[in-house]
């Protein structure tokens, strides 16, 4: 055995000069590895693909503006589960790629995922789209953003009450957590606006991403007579063509869907993640704090909509014109009481308004009357 | 064209049915390859790695040729060299045909992740379908009918194996070689050589799965586009106890189970959809609890795999 495990002189030389060769050659490779002192280091971390039309697209085009900032390097990683998975991930760009800031982007990345990291390294700043950070909770490196972009659907569902002949419109959902919960309100909503007596069928497929199940749910929606169709899933490409394909109207969500049916697309609810994420990146560069409760709409260019489609009517395009600007002046609310949840239940009495800024919205745990569907 | 109609409930029949025929074609497909590979004495897990694989090469060769059936060719020639790369290295002494299929199917995921990552935004060219809803007036059934014309080709491909295990020389060929080593090489066959080409067949039928996922229903690339429908598949042969038409039942069965779930949330029975999204798995689980006996070995299975030797 001894003779295994002694060190021959030539080998030691040979082991030797391979690792200084490896050296070498890292030295060599360009900066993307090298952190230099002085440098930002931001990591992004998607929970799909980065060019899917919808969710992770939308953030990785985010990071592609703050990819062209000067000073700032940034590493990525797709298709990242929501499980223990994402905190190797955290780990090694932390740890290898040197990242001092990183934008988790996916809902689920949240707890526990996030909040352990953020324990264990508490000199790096964690980024989350849509959790809901309290101070008294969660660690003082954790910040949380989020658009409005429920007034996205809204806006969403105004041209769908325009365009739509039954009276029904149809909304295929991945979880019913609260951020989908008022999306579906707010598209309905919308709509209501235009004709109180419409209804909006919803279909959750349980998850973020399951292309045939929603194919399944859009066809299922399609037979029932819904004409408008909308989506809240990681990748709308799947819901657009199959709408498109029955013969439905569509309105896009997360990016601009509008090349996949032209003729059939409305608008469409997009994020604006690029002003976003430079502006933070920005802060930090200059030494500053970001905060840790961060929230933007359709004023401070967290979202905008697609420009809209042929299929728009006059009357249509001006009344979404119109509540666009009520929505740009600030304090819009599309809960107002008296209004119940599809249950019975008084979710606001009269009187009673949700601001677009309330903080109550993003608990949301119900369905407004006149959607047919329930949250579990 | 005609009005959509007010259907109510009959949205939940129609919905299975039309389920059935748009979501089964892949499992059909795969269930059938398997089904080959597996009547020669081998197991090929891997197909869902060529699910994937031939879902993201169909869409890729359709949308830079523009033909969709240069898509299907594609898929079918590729699967080919996966199943051809598995039979093999499957032929070599103390390889374990099951542990190959998993690092085969990682292996085709992986690949198709890679080389797939241009081809998600395209939009490439759908295969056709035949209209065959065209007696009805009413826009769902018209819908539901809406038949591929892979769907058709499956089905009469399962009818066609199914012939050929019972009553030519290729299938008594590949039975015997399944069934016992032995007996294959006392009649001179090359059961090394046998199994390679079932292998490649049924990879070349799981190919045109993937090909029928990324370029009809759903139809587009991107990288969940499986959700595990190829290991699904995988099993439903031994539910379909290695039989080419019990594999084409079986996989409408599993394609108008998965409808079942959007169905009735779209008629208004919402609660516990979770559950109802399971209703595949448990109808397998019930159905193999129901047919099974611990006094005998499974019905049908080929004597030389490695799951019943």
């Amino acid at each position: 055995m001894s003779n295994t495990l002694s060190l021959s002189r030539r080998r030691f030389l040979t082991t030797t000069a391979t690792a200084a060769g490896a050296a070498a050659l890292g030295a060599a490779l360009p900066a993307s590895r090298a952190h230099a002192a002085g440098d930002l280091t931001v990591g992004f971390i998607y929970v799909g693909p980065k060019d899917d039309f919808g969710y992770n697209q939308a953030h990785a085009e985010g990071a592609a503006a703050v990819k062209a900032m000067s000073g700032v390097t940034v590493v990525e990683e797709e298709n990242v589960p929501e499980t223990v998975d994402v905190q190797n991930t955290m780990q090694s760009m932390i740890n290898f790629d040197g990242a001092s800031l990183l934008f988790p982007t996916s809902f689920g990345y949240f707890d526990p995922h996030i909040l352990e990291m953020a324990v264990k390294y508490p000199d790096v700043r964690f980024e989350h789209a849509g959790g809901m950070w309290s101070a008294d909770k969660h660690p003082m490196n954790v910040g949380s953003y989020f658009g409005y972009i429920g007034m996205g659907q809204f806006l969403n569902g105004i041209t769908a009450g325009h365009a739509t002949k039954t009276k029904k419109i149809g909304f295929v959902a991945a979880k019913p957590i609260p951020q989908v919960l008022l999306n579906i309100n707010s598209f309905l909503l919308g709509a209501r606006q235009v004709d109180p007596t419409i209804t909006c069928q919803v279909i959750f497929t349980g998850e973020w991403s399951l292309a045939v199940k929603e194919a399944e749910a859009t066809n299922a929606l399609a037979d029932q007579g819904c004409d408008v169709i909308t989506c809240h899933v990681d990748g709308p490409k799947v819901v657009m063509e199959t709408a498109a394909g029955r013969g439905a109207y569509i309105c896009g969500y997360h990016a601009n869907q509008s090349p996949l049916a032209p003729d059939m697309y409305l608008t469409g609810a997009e994020w604006n993640w690029a002003g976003v994420y430079t502006g933070m990146v920005q802060t930090v560069l200059d030494g500053g704090e970001i905060g840790n409760f961060v929230r933007g709409g359709l004023a401070e260019g967290f979202i905008k909509m697609s420009p809209l489609g042929p299929a728009v009517s006059d009357a249509a395009r001006a009344q979404f014109e119109e509540t666009k600007a009520k929505i740009m002046a600030g304090g819009y609310a599309v809960i107002n009481g008296p209004m119940s949840d599809n249950k019975g239940n008084v979710i606001a009495t009269a009187g009673q308004s949700f601001v677009e800024t309330d903080v109550a919205l993003e608990s949301m745990d119900y369905l407004v009357d006149g959607v047919i569907g329930s949250t579990s | 064209m005609s009005t959509s109609a007010d259907i109510g409930l009959w949205g939940v029949p129609l919905a299975i049915l039309g389920g059935a025929i748009r979501v089964s074609t892949p499992f059909l497909f795969v269930s059938l390859g398997e089904c080959l590979t597996e009547r020669s004495g081998r197991i090929n897990l891997g197909l869902e790695g060529t699910l994937v694989f031939g879902a993201m090469a169909g869409y890729a060769i359709a949308f830079q040729t523009g033909s969709a059936w240069a898509g299907v060719l594609a898929a079918a020639l590729a699967g080919t060299v996966f199943g051809l790369f598995h039979g093999w290295i499957c032929k070599f002494r103390g390889v374990n045909d099951i542990a190959i299929g998993i690092a085969m199917m990682l292996l085709g995921s992986g690949l198709a992740f890679f080389f797939g990552k241009p081809y998600i935004q395209p939009v490439a060219p759908d295969l056709p379908a035949i209209p065959l809803g065209w007696w009805s007036d009413v826009t769902q059934v018209q819908a539901a009918l809406q038949i591929n014309v892979l769907f058709l080709i499956g089905a009469a491909f399962s009818v066609a194996l199914w012939w050929v295990f019972k009553s030519t020389r290729v299938g008594l060929t590949i039975r015997v070689v399944g069934d016992s080593t032995d007996a294959a090489r006392a009649m001179g066959l090359n059961p090394d050589l046998v199994r390679l080409l079932a292998t490649a067949a049924g990879g070349a039928l799981a190919g045109v799965g993937g090909a029928y996922l990324s370029l009809y229903y759903p139809g587009s690339w991107n990288e969940g586009v499986s959700s595990g429908q190829g290991l699904m598949a995988v099993a439903l042969v031994i539910f379909a106890r290695w039989n080419p038409v019990y594999c084409f039942w079986a996989a409408l069965l599993f394609g108008g189970a998965g409808a079942l779930g959007p169905a009735l949330q779209s008629v208004g029975v919402s609660q516990g959809y979770y559950l109802f999204y399971a209703a595949p798995y448990v109808l397998t689980l019930g159905l193999l609890i129901a047919t099974s006996s611990p006094n005998r070995a499974l019905e049908g299975a080929p004597g030389e795999l490695s799951i019943t030797k």
